[in-house]
């Protein structure tokens, strides 16, 4: 038997820059590595004394993809700092703008970035040339999610308009109502959307997984709840840091995260959310769960691409509910006075629960920022899937067998730039023996 | 440098970044399918897992420099380029991770990272034209793509790419923008700060915060003289020119110049 190594130097189609190393000792798994080494940037220290204002700002910067779900955690971590209650108007435009940000997200995982996985296409370059309604249906969807945001956001990427309190300006009714004929169509879109990934060809591929997420009883969770798993955890968001805890390895520049105690892997993410909080979808969201050919809860990490498509059914539905009763909120932001204190956050980004923790001083300065990205979360549990998942890959080519691990890791929707403080695949196989 | 021939073959880099220039590309719906037709896609992690060797006709550069790898590799992607682009914040300064050149690096790693050992890291994050010759810079953070399918239809016609270079000031002028300045006192960057934004924060009641970088033939000193005068703090001020665009020089030298003072 031999020994091998099978690197995959760049992960594609994923956000930021990672690889894989495996090492094999014939078909036995010995080592696997998800090795991030996008460059660190050092977020949590340069935010100290920085004031707490820029933090939305600043924090969006993390990630192109998924920036408001970095403000939406920063503001609600800074405001429970600053003891300010939110209007339940100023909450509903919040989930408002996080629906935009789950619609761009997820219309371009489902489309452009995972599907190519199922139907054979290097990416959207090649697929559009065979499946041009699936790939226009997709890029739409993206717009649409993108729409919502420049209205609401001021932009789709880093928005301006989130700030510490509510937002700088409540967006003219009109202007939201305009998206209404669009977003309509977009549900309709997205019900099919959905329907469309569910009949991929999925490997039977199932794990014991604790997932964690966010679940409110009233909504689907996305910017409060109770830190919920699986496995029956519900902590209150203050208590995170005491069952969760990130790691820092020698591959990687994203931390793991483990849970506290028994340092086992758990799993972030849409499959999660739908699994723990089915009965809070939206009423179109829920019927098309029990419409479909998969049983709930689904622990097969390939149908994430059909969780992710009730989610986005969910996005459009709440998004059309919200905007057709807005009025134009007054105030828009709610005013704070500065004082020393803590507090945490946790948020449902796209691709998983995301947690901050601040302490700020009597200035209304940053003395401390603890940021946790959903990826760094599932670096560890994406390394044991893998190590479950390779002895069915395996085969002499190399490069077949990193494609095959590649297409798992893809699953997750891993966004690297955020976990960084994330992959290329090297598989050693060694030298043969 | 003379435009690549017709469909040229188009690259695209990430270094320090946080993804969202690239995205930008990705997030034009409606000419994507359009843009893909003009170039032939040869090296794009995001968006496909097809990788075609170099040299390329065009790269497309985000990110900026960090670490002793991404100083070498520029270099070869500088080698392997025709027309080399950049794109971003990161790209043409720095980025918001540019604030580790006023810090210690050390306390930087060990705030974040408990095994600071395993971390390879520069002292300074640098823009790309600090290390190779630049063709074009396209700035923003995040760059406009309406600037981005400009460049690379401009580069397909050979022509010279058209992005304006005027202050965020006109922009908001022209949409008829009350001041924020000078309606509430609070500070904005518009005067000095490179348009291409569409003027979004004043349009959201809020002052510029400089995400364009400066604009070209500015003098900085007179506008933060003149908010220093309306009740900015002078220590205030530091922080707002050292953002995002903290390493473009009039933005730096400005900061550095006020912080000598204070």
């Amino acid at each position: 038997m031999s020994n091998r190594t099978i690197k995959v130097e760049a992960l594609t189609r994923v956000e930021g820059e990672g690889g894989l190393y495996v090492q094999l000792d014939g078909d036995e798994v010995r080592d696997v590595k998800l090795s991030i080494y996008e460059p660190p940037r050092f977020f949590e220290a340069f935010l100290q004394g920085r004031k707490l204002e820029e933090v939305p700002d600043i924090t969006a910067r993390i990630c192109g993809i998924c920036p408001v779900a970095y403000q939406m955690s920063a503001v609600h971590a800074l405001e429970a700092a600053l003891g300010v209650s939110m209007t339940p108007e100023i909450r509903r435009l919040r989930r408002l703008l996080y629906c935009g940000e789950w619609i761009e997200s997820h219309a371009l995982h489902m489309h452009l970035l995972h599907a190519p996985d199922f139907l054979g296409f290097h990416g959207v370059t090649d697929m559009a040339a065979h499946f041009p309604d699936e790939v226009n249906r997709g890029l739409r969807l993206k717009k649409h999610g993108n729409e919502l945001l420049e209205v609401l956001g001021g932009r789709a990427i880093h928005p301006i308009n989130v700030c510490v309190g509510g937002f700088y300006r409540a967006p003219k009714r009109e202007k939201l109502t305009k998206l209404l004929p669009d977003f309509e169509w977009g549900l309709e879109a997205a019900v099919e959307a959905t329907q469309w990934v569910a009949t991929l060809d999925f490997p039977d591929f199932s794990r014991p997984y604790e997932m964690v997420a966010l679940h409110h009883p009233d909504e689907y969770a996305m910017n409060e709840g109770q830190v919920a798993s699986t496995s029956g955890l519900s902590i209150d968001v203050r208590d995170y840091e005491q069952h969760f805890e990130e790691r820092h390895v020698q591959h990687s520049t994203a931390l793991h995260s483990v849970r506290q105690g028994t340092d086992a892997s758990y799993h972030v993410g849409p499959l999660a959310r739908v699994n723990l909080s089915l009965e809070q979808l939206s009423p179109r969201a829920r019927q098309l769960a029990d419409e479909l050919d998969i049983d709930w809860p689904c622990w097969n990490p390939f149908q994430a691409i059909v969780a992710r498509g009730l989610e986005l059914v969910h996005a459009y539905e709440e998004a059309i509910e919200i905007i057709r009763d807005y009025r134009p909120i007054q105030p828009s932001q709610i005013k704070y006075t500065h004082h020393a204190g803590f507090g945490c956050a946790a948020t449902e980004a796209p691709r998983g629960l995301i947690y901050h923790r601040y302490e700020v001083d009597r200035d209304g300065k940053i003395v401390f920022a603890k940021i946790v990205p959903p990826t760094s979360q599932n670096q560890q549990q994406i390394e044991e899937d893998l190590r479950d998942w390779l002895p069915r890959v395996i085969v002499d080519d190399d490069q077949q067998t990193a494609l095959d691990c590649e297409r798992l890791i893809r699953c997750y929707d891993p966004c690297i730039s955020c976990s960084t403080h994330f992959l290329r695949l090297t598989i050693d196989r060694g030298e043969p023996a | 440098m003379s435009a690549p021939a017709a469909r040229p073959k188009l690259a695209v880099f990430k270094f320090a970044s946080c993804d969202g220039c690239q995205l930008s590309l990705l997030d034009a719906e409606d000419q994507l399918l359009d843009v893909v037709g003009l170039v032939d896609i040869a090296y794009f992690l995001e968006a496909t897992s097809k990788i075609v060797d170099g040299p390329y006709d065009v790269a497309l550069v985000e990110g900026s420099i960090t670490t002793p790898r991404d100083e070498e590799r520029i270099q070869e992607i500088r080698r392997q380029s025709g027309y080399l682009i950049t794109i971003g914040a990161c790209a043409t300064a720095g980025g918001i991770q540019a604030l580790r050149n006023w810090a210690n690096l050390d306390d930087f790693i060990r705030t974040v990272y408990a095994s600071p050992q395993y971390i390879s890291s520069l002292s300074t994050s640098t823009a790309i034209a600090d290390h190779v010759a630049v063709d074009f810079e396209l700035r923003g953070c995040p760059i406009n793509q309406y600037q981005l399918i400009e460049v690379i239809q401009a580069l397909v016609a050979g022509r010279k790419p058209h992005t304006r270079t005027h202050s965020v000031c006109m922009d908001c002028k022209q949409q008829g923008n009350v001041c924020i300045t000078v309606a509430t006192g609070e500070p904005c960057l518009g005067p000095v700060t490179q348009s291409g934004c569409g003027a979004i924060c004043p349009t959201y009641n809020r002052g510029c915060y400089g995400c364009y970088g400066p604009a070209k033939q500015i003098h900085a000193q007179s506008l933060t003289d003149h908010l220093i005068r309306q009740g900015t703090a002078p220590a205030e001020m530091v922080p707002l020119l050292r953002n995002f665009n903290s390493g473009a020089e009039p933005f730096r030298d400005e900061s550095n110049r006020i912080e000598s003072l204070t």
